[in-house]
C-alpha cells in the first residue's frame, strides 16, 4: 500500500493532504502492484477529517485516540511506523510541514527505510522483481538554489513532500471505507508548557496566491502595518516578513519567510524594503513573479526580481495603492 | 555531563553555488562551519561555563578539510573533536547511525545539531539520531536553559511557538536566534592548536548511504529584471501596476 498521513487542523483536512493524495495517485499509476492509496488520520475527535480523507483515498485508517490529541514527534512516529509495518506499506508519504519533517526521520529509522526529504517530484521505476523498484525524486538543496536528483530503493521508503509541489486532488463523491486502528503508543517526553498560536485572520502564508512581505526597509513597526499590510489588504494577500523584522519584534515568527521560516511559492511575491539575503531568498525564490521595492539599486533582491522599483517604500507603496484604487 | 555538538562544513552563505558536470563544485570556494551549527557550539559552551556541563566535544563526519571547521569550534572554546574522515556523502538517516554510535561511545547526554544546514537543506539528522538513541528531541530551539537535568526552552512549530521541558538525555536542534555565537579569540586560537582531534574511519561504523544522489543542477528561474526608477513615485507606480496587470497578469 501507499500510505499518506493526512494532516488536519480544527477538523479540516489540510491542503497538504490533497497534495499528498495527488502525489500518491501518480505513484500508484506507476506502481499498481503497490495497491491502495491509504490515508492515515491521527488525532482525537477527528470524524470530520476522517470523512474528508475518505474522498481522496482508497481506504482510510483512523486512529481516534485521546493520546493523539496533541502532536508529538515520538508518538506520531510510533503511530505511523506501526501502521506502515502492519500494512506493509511500500511508500509512506508525509507532508513537508515543520512537524512532518520533524517526525518523519524517526519513522524512517524505525522502519529501517531511506528518507527522501521535501521532494517536489516523485517517480517509481521498476527495477528487479515485483515489489522492488527505485523511487526517484527531486528536491532543492544549497538554500534552494540547487535541484538535486535523488533515488532510493523500494520497498519501504519514507517521503516528505514539499508543500505546494503537487496540485491538490479533487475529492471524489463516494467515501472510501474507514477502519479504526488501535495503536501502542509511547508516552510523550517533550512536555509542552505553553503554546502561542499566531493566527492572523488572513489567508495562510503558504497557501496564498499573493504574498506581500516587508523587511527592515519599511522603517518601523507602524511603517510595516501601514505599507505592507495596506498593500496586502488591497491585493487580498498574505503577509510575510524577514528575519530582521521578526527579530526586531515588529512581526510574529509565523510570518517569517526563509531558511528558518516558511517557504512560499505564490503567483506574485512583493518584497518591500527587503535586501535579499540568501536565507530569505531560499524561502521565496520559486515564486512565479517577484516584485521588489527597494531604495538601493544594488540590493541583491533585484537580481531575482521580475518587476522592481528603485525608490523609497514610503513613497512608492502609497503611490501603488492609489493606482490600484483608481 | 558531556555535550556533543555536530558540525558541518558548508559553502559560505555569501558564495555563489557552481555546478559542473552535474555536481556542485566546492573547490576554490570559501567553506565555513554552518551558521546553524555555530549556535549549537555556542550554547554548549555556555552550558559548560554555567557549570551545567563538563565537556564539549565537537563531531564532524566529512572529508579531510572538515578539520578546519572542527578547529574553528575548538578555537571558540570546545574541548576536543572527533572527526570521522570520509569522502562518502551520507544522507541524514545513514549519518545518524554514526553520530548515535559516537554518542554512546562518549557517554554523551546532550547533542546539539543544526536545524537545517545550508548545503543539503535537510532537517532530519537530529530527529534520526534521537530515534536511534531512543532519546526525546526538541527541534528549532530558540531559547534554552538548564534546570538540574531538565532542559527548559522555547521552540518554533507550524503555527507559532511552544515552551517546553525535556529531561536529559536529549537531542536539541538549533537555529538563528538561540544566541549570538562568539568569535574565537587569539589566545583561544593558540590553545586550540593543542587540542585533540580524534580521527576515525567510516568503516568502523558500518554506515552506508541509503540515498543515491544522481545529479545536481542549478535551475534559477530567469527573471525579467524590469527595474523602474522611482524618482517620480506616481509614474513608477502607474507603470508597475500596468505591467503587473497587462504583461504579467498577476493582479486584477
Ligand atoms: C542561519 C540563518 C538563518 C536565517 N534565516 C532567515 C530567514 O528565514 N528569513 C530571513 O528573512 N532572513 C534570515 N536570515 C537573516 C538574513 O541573513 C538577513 O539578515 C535578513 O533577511 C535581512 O532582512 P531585511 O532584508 O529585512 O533587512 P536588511 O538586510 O537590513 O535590508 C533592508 C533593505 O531595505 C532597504 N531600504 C531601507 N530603507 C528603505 C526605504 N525607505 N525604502 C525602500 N527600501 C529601503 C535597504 O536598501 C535594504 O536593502 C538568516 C540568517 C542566518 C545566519
Ligand atoms: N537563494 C537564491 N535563490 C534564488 N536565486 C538566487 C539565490 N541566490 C542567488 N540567486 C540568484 O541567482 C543568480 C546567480 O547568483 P550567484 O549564485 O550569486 O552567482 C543571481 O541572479 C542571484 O541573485
Amino acid at each position: 500500500m501507499i500510505l499518506i498521513v493526512a494532516e488536519h487542523s480544527n477538523e479540516v483536512l489540510s491542503k497538504s493532504a490533497y497534495e499528498l493524495a495527488q502525489a500518491a495517485r501518480q505513484l500508484q499509476s506507476e506502481m499498481p502492484e503497490a495497491g491502495e492509496v491509504t490515508a492515515v488520520v491521527l488525532g482525537s475527535n477527528i470524524a470530520a477529517a476522517a470523512s474528508a480523507a475518505g474522498l481522496i483515498a482508497d481506504q482510510v485508517l483512523v486512529a481516534d485516540l485521546p493520546a493523539l490529541a496533541q502532536y508529538d514527534a515520538e508518538i506520531w512516529s510510533a503511530a505511523v511506523a506501526q501502521i506502515a509495518r502492519e500494512g506493509e506499506a511500500q511508500v509512506v508519504m508525509i507532508a513537508g510541514s515543520r512537524s512532518g519533517r520533524e517526525y518523519s526521520p524517526r519513522v524512517a529509522v524505525k522502519l529501517d527505510a531511506p528518507l527522501l526529504e521535501d521532494v517536489i517530484r516523485l517517480h517509481h521505476e521498476k527495477t528487479g522483481e515485483a515489489g522492488q523498484g527505485t523511487l526517484r525524486a527531486d528536491h532543492y538543496t544549497f538554500l534552494s538554489r540547487v535541484t538535486e536528483h535523488i533515488e532510493a530503493q523500494a520497498p519501504a521508503v519514507v517521503v516528505t513532500v514539499k508543500p505546494g509541489s503537487f496540485a491538490p486532488v479533487a475529492p471524489g463523491s463516494t467515501p472510501a471505507e474507514q477502519f479504526d486502528v488501535d495503536l501502542e503508543l509511547p508516552q510523550s517526553r517533550l512536555k509542552v508548557t505553553g503554546s502561542i498560536k499566531e493566527k492572523t485572520g488572513r489567508i495562510a502564508l503558504t497557501e496564498a496566491e499573493v504574498v506581500v512581505s516587508g523587511g527592515r526597509g519599511v522603517g518601523t513597526q507602524e511603517g510595516f502595518a501601514q505599507l505592507v499590510e495596506g498593500l496586502a489588504d488591497q491585493l487580498g494577500a498574505a503577509v510575510g516578513a524577514t528575519r530582521a523584522v521578526v527579530d526586531a519584534g515588529w512581526r510574529s515568527y509565523s510570518e517569517q519567510v526563509g531558511q528558518t521560516g516558511k517557504t512560499v511559492q505564490p503567483k506574485l511575491y512583493v518584497a518591500v524594503g527587503i535586501s535579499g539575503a540568501v536565507q530569505h531568498l531560499s524561502g521565496m525564490n520559486k515564486s512565479k513573479c517577484i516584485v521588489a521595492i527597494n531604495k538601493d539599486a544594488d540590493a541583491p533582491i533585484f537580481k531575482i526580481t521580475d518587476y522592481g522599483v528603485v525608490g523609497d517604500a514610503k513613497e512608492i507603496v502609497p503611490a501603488i495603492l492609489a493606482e490600484l484604487r483608481s | 555531563m558531556r555535550i556533543l555538538t555536530l558540525i558541518r562544513q558548508v559553502l559560505d552563505a555569501e558564495e555563489s553555488v557552481r555546478v559542473r558536470d552535474g555536481a556542485v563544485e566546492l573547490e576554490g570556494s570559501k567553506l565555513v562551519m554552518d551558521t546553524m551549527d555555530e549556535y549549537g557550539v555556542e550554547e554548549a559552551l555556555r552550558l559548560r561555563e554555567s557549570g551545567a556541563a563538563a565537556e564539549v566535544v565537537v563531531v564532524a563526519v566529512g572529508p579531510a578539510r572538515a578539520e578546519e571547521s572542527i578547529r574553528t569550534a575548538l578555537a571558540m572554546g570546545a574541548d576536543r573533536g572527533v572527526h570521522v574522515v570520509t569522502d562518502v556523502a551520507l544522507d541524514a538517516i545513514a549519518l545518524s547511525a554514526v553520530v548515535a554510535q559516537i554518542a554512546r561511545d562518549e557517554g554523551a547526554e546532550l547533542i546539539f545539531c543544526g536545524g537545517q544546514q545550508a548545503d543539503w537543506d535537510s532537517q532530519a539528522l537530529g530527529a534520526a539520531t534521537a530515534e536511534r538513541l531512543q532519546w526525546p528531541q526538541a527541534t528549532w530551539t530558540s531559547q534554552l536553559e538548564m534546570k538540574g537535568s531538565t532542559l527548559v526552552g522555547k521552540h518554533e512549530v507550524d503555527e507559532g511557538s511552544e515552551t517546553f521541558e525535556l529531561q536529559l538525555p536529549a537531542v536539541v536542534t538549533t537555529q538563528q536566534g538561540l544566541n549570538e555565537p562568539r568569535y574565537p579569540t587569539l589566545p583561544n586560537i593558540m590553545k586550540s592548536k593543542k587540542k585533540e582531534i580524534r580521527k576515525e574511519i567510516l568503516e568502523t561504523f558500518g554506515a552506508v548511504p541509503r540515498i543515491k544522489v544522481t545529479g545536481q543542477e542549478i535551475q534559477v528561474k530567469e527573471r525579467m529584471r524590469k527595474i523602474l526608477d522611482g524618482k517620480d513615485a506616481a509614474a513608477a507606480a502607474a507603470q508597475l501596476v500596468k505591467m503587473l496587470r497587462e504583461e504579467a497578469g498577476v493582479i486584477a
